[in-house]
């Protein structure tokens, strides 16, 4: 197959970028997205052009790495999934295909298709966790967790921190990623203990992060390579309502 | 050689090894712990567990990966789940089974005291990840469920959907940040190590490289762990993430560290086939599909061509079952991966190439319905359908082992200390608990059994005698490792050649795939030794790495990682053919029984080959040192899974 590629260059955070066109020509359509930029970056080499920086590790769409934006979506075409499992065979041959980074202010680029997601970590660091000391542990099966409980909170826990959530919305918000983190912590009764404060500094540390907020427009969800659902925003919105109260209260 | 080779198990019982072990090993108290400074290189679940642990503990911890953030280390991709002796199924297991099923598994090949240990610090593993909010999957009473995986006759595997890795990583990752956010533990994101500093015979320091801004740091710590992975990148293809490498562990080696078994590497039998030169990893589909899934090709290959579901049940051969029917489709990786050469080799292989099996679910969709075949493996089949653009409920699935873990790593002792005093190492880069081949959903058992509950015992012991000793960065070891490290940078960019990194990557892997993969002989393994200096010396004369140091630059990075698998390539070979045995998935062509399966030579081999790294491996070649195994316990079977 072949393509005609219109790729983001930027040589790094302060400088400015461009769209920038290459030929990607005999390309196989069992080829993924990555493998078609790896054979890109490949003939740039000999011709003596720097490759293409891209990010990406486990290529198996679990380690959230890769963060490109394909024709203006998130990921790509190929809903759900991460870019590492979108496959050539999706496009029309000669097709014109343009790259550019996950689009978020609180992402800044680092070069060319790279982009900086410390923000996401931050955010985690803030509150998305349970004190769990190793050692004083009780047995796992001290604590019944109803199946269902359980499974509502894998749904949210699957979220791979990509941040296509963000650089999907208008807003650039990243209610999807917190909502997620908080869900899957308060639907076990281990979160229970740190439950209030956890949602507060977790939204906190995201508003000051420079994230927007949700005006429900769901294209979050719409791109998400986890398929985490919109209404996990919803019951973050309630967890921070209820802390807030609870907090007015003086509890 | 630098410091001791001895192993130092402990005297006693089994049982009571490690008990007696941690009553007897030195402690660092509580107003200590923050005068000393660890460094950690890695964040999965090893590196990951270990650091918020020893950081909880109140230690100074400086913690290194590659990847843009901690959570996104390669354990993350582990499927099917993670094992432990909870007994949970009433079935009959126990400490000592997982223990026996650990060290069978692995053919006779690890210390018993290691992998008792494993057994039994295993269930405690299951309660932390449990309190830190994993949400293993449950049955509808509320309690933890459980699923079967190879190589057991018990059902002893905790998961998380298929993403138990994931969960589990994410597990440590969440205890991690708690850490960082508390400021015991410093996080250096995309921060490579580039080698080790050793100081007056101690590790004490590393120097690494900001794969941002290109700048070399110097670092010194009073211990140093490496928890930084496998090297099945080796390969070039393989399951394992774009960027592990063996350059930590390499370069460590390089600096005195032995490297123990590098032959030891396992074919995963259950990947989607191999599909083009363009490909630039292979995709596991998770063991735990064997449950269900039965293995099969044609009887006669003038089947093969046809459309698996023409053809019909007394055409097939389902192999597994066939040669091993107490175990049969849930034989242990390294034979099922075998016999799923062997029958591609007859010629009765599936799909293009005839490098592929069929793994069907017709069978499990008929008695369990689709529903429930969704319910476990969904993720699994739309995993599939993406790449193949084929729909497993409808037609079997075509699989065929690909390179996934690799059992040999740096050689370290009981403490999980390596022959250089203070350089630890854990997890998948060290040698210690899977002998020559690894069970199904032991590897994250492992990493977190290293991280959680043994390095925190063991590391102390280490630390108690080494206050004060900590190094300035300005001391000549350091300086001259710095340059050391700068100055290779400096020759991989004046190479300026003309051929790819990737395509001189591409023929080592093919090479060793070839002459050291599922199956090896002498003959094989000299014709590698022959050929890799060559392709070694083209590296070195022809590639080409653009940019500059001082410089977001990826080419710069993979050339590093790709000069190290050539000359590593040599020592996993060398290792091979010095084992005159087959062993796990060490199968050498000479020593096989009458029914092809692996004949060991425990007169001979029932040890540990540890290397010593001898100089420029093109002129000395790297001295061996054997680890005699002592089985005080266990009487050596051959190992039968029929």
């Amino acid at each position: 197959m072949n393509f005609e590629l219109k790729v983001w260059r930027q040589p790094n955070a302060k400088a400015h970028g461009k769209l920038v066109e290459y030929e990607a020509v005999d390309i196989p359509a069992d080829a993924s997205f990555l493998e078609m930029l790896d054979i890109v970056n490949e003939r740039l080499l000999l011709r003596g052009e720097e490759p293409i920086a891209f990010d990406s590790d486990c290529r198996e769409g679990i380690c959230g790495t890769c963060s490109l934006t394909i024709n203006g979506d998130a990921h790509g075409p190929d809903h759900p999934g991460a870019v590492c499992e979108l496959y050539m065979r999706k496009f029309h041959d000669g097709e014109t295909i343009i790259v550019e980074p996950f689009r978020v202010k609180s992402f800044p680029v680092i070069k060319d298709l790279v982009v900086d997601r410390g923000a996401l970590d931050r955010i985690v660091q803030a509150g998305g966790f349970i004190s769990a000391r190793a050692g004083s542990a009780p047995e796992a099966n001290s604590v019944p967790i109803p199946k269902h409980d359980a499974d509502l909170s894998m749904e949210a826990a699957a979220c791979i921190g990509c941040g296509a959530c963000a650089a999907a919305c208008p807003n650039a918000s990243a209610m999807l990623f917190t909502a997620a983190k908080v869900s899957h912590l308060a639907l076990l009764p281990q979160g229970g203990p740190e439950r209030t404060s956890r949602v507060l500094k977790m939204v906190r540390a995201m508003d000051a992060e420079g994230f927007g907020n949700c005006t429900n427009t769901y294209e979050c969800e719409a791109v998400c390579p986890a398929e985490i659902s919109a209404s996990f925003i919803a019951k973050l919105n309630r967890e921070y309502a209820r802390a807030s109260l609870r907090k007015s209260v003086g509890e | 050689m630098i410091g001791n080779f001895e192993a130092r198990t402990p005297p006693g019982p089994l049982a009571a090894k490690w008990t007696n072990h941690k009553d007897h090993s030195r402690l660092v108290s509580p107003n200590n712990r923050r005068k000393f400074d660890i460094i950690m290189v890695g964040s999965g679940l090893a590196g990951g567990s270990a650091a918020a642990t020893l950081g909880e503990l109140g230690y100074r911890v400086k913690c290194f990966c590659y990847q843009d953030s901690p959570r996104r280390a390669h354990s993350i991709a582990a499927q099917g789940g993670i094992n432990a002796a909870k007994n949970y199924q009433n079935d009959g297991d126990s400490v000592y089974r997982l223990f026996y099923d650990t060290i069978k598994g692995g053919d006779f090949r690890s210390r018993e005291a290691n992998v008792y240990r494993l057994a039994e610090v295993s269930t405690n593993i299951i309660d932390q990840c449990v309190a830190q909010g994993v949400p293993f999957a449950r049955e509808y009473g509320g309690l933890l469920a459980n699923r079967s995986f190879g190589g057991a006759q018990v059902s002893r595997t905790f998961y998380a959907r298929g993403q138990t890795g994931q969960q589990l990583l994410l597990g440590c990752y969440q205890a991690l940040c708690r850490q960082i956010a508390a400021g015991t533990v410093q996080m250096f994101p995309q921060t490579e190590m580039l080698d080790v500093v050793i100081v007056d015979g101690h590790a004490k320091g590393i120097i690494t490289r900001n794969l941002i801004s290109g700048k070399i740091d110097k670092y010194s710590a009073d211990a140093v762990v490496l928890a930084t992975g496998g090297y099945g990148n080796a390969f070039y293809l393989s399951t394992n993430a774009r960027g592990c490498n063996v350059t930590a562990t390499y370069r460590a080696y390089k600096k005195g560290a032995l490297f123990a078994n590098p032959c030891f590497t396992q074919i995963h039998p259950t990947c989607i086939p191999h599909s083009g030169e363009y490909q630039s990893k292979l995709t596991l589909m998770s063991e735990s599909l064997r449950n269900d899934g039965r293995v099969w090709v044609p009887k006669r290959k003038e089947d093969c061509s046809k459309p698996p579901n023409e053809i019909p049940e007394k055409d097939r051969d389902y192999y597994l079952e066939r040669k091993y029917p107490s175990y049969g489709n849930l034989s242990p990786r390294d034979i099922s991966s075998r016999a799923a050469k062997e029958v591609c080799d007859e010629g009765r292989g599936v799909g293009p190439g005839g490098r592929g099996v069929c793994l069907d679910f017709a069978d499990a969709i008929k008695r369990l319905g689709k529903e429930t075949i969704r319910e476990r493996y969904g993720n699994l089949f739309e995993v599939y359908e993406k790449i193949t653009g084929e729909n497993a409920y409808q037609a079997p699935m075509r699989i065929y082992p690909a390179v996934h873990y690799t059992m040999g790593g740096l050689w370290v002792d009981y403490n999980l200390m390596s022959n250089v005093p203070g350089l630890f190492v854990i997890g998948e880069a060290n040698f210690s608990d899977h002998g020559a081949n690894r069970l199904g959903a032991s590897a994250l058992m492992q990493g977190l059994a290293d991280g959680y509950f043994i390095l925190p015992y063991t590391l102390p012991n280490y630390l108690a005698g080494q206050m004060g000793r900590r190094p300035s960065t300005d001391h000549a070891e350091f300086k001259k490792t710095d340059r050391d490290v700068r100055s290779k940078i400096d020759n991989l960019l004046k190479v300026n050649g003309k051929i790819s990194l990737d395509s001189i990557h591409r023929q080592l892997g093919a090479l060793l795939w070839d002459k050291c993969g599922m199956s090896r002989s002498a003959k094989s393994l000299q014709e590698a030794l022959a050929k890799i200096p060559e392709l070694r010396q083209r590296f070195w004369r022809e590639v080409r790495v653009p940019g500059d140091d001082e410089d977001f630059n990826q080419a710069l990075e993979r050339a590093g990682r790709v000069a190290d698998f050539l000359e590593f390539a040599e020592l996993m070979c060398t290792d091979a053919l010095a084992r005159d045995e087959s062993c796990g998935a060490h199968f050498r062509e000479e020593h096989q029984t009458p029914e092809g399966e692996a004949l060991r030579d425990d007169e001979k081999f029932a040890s540990v080959f540890a290397w010593e790294f001898q100089g420029n491996p093109a002129t000395a070649g790297p001295k061996l040192h054997r680890e005699p195994l002592h089985f005080e316990t266990v009487h050596l079977t051959q190992r039968s899974y029929k």
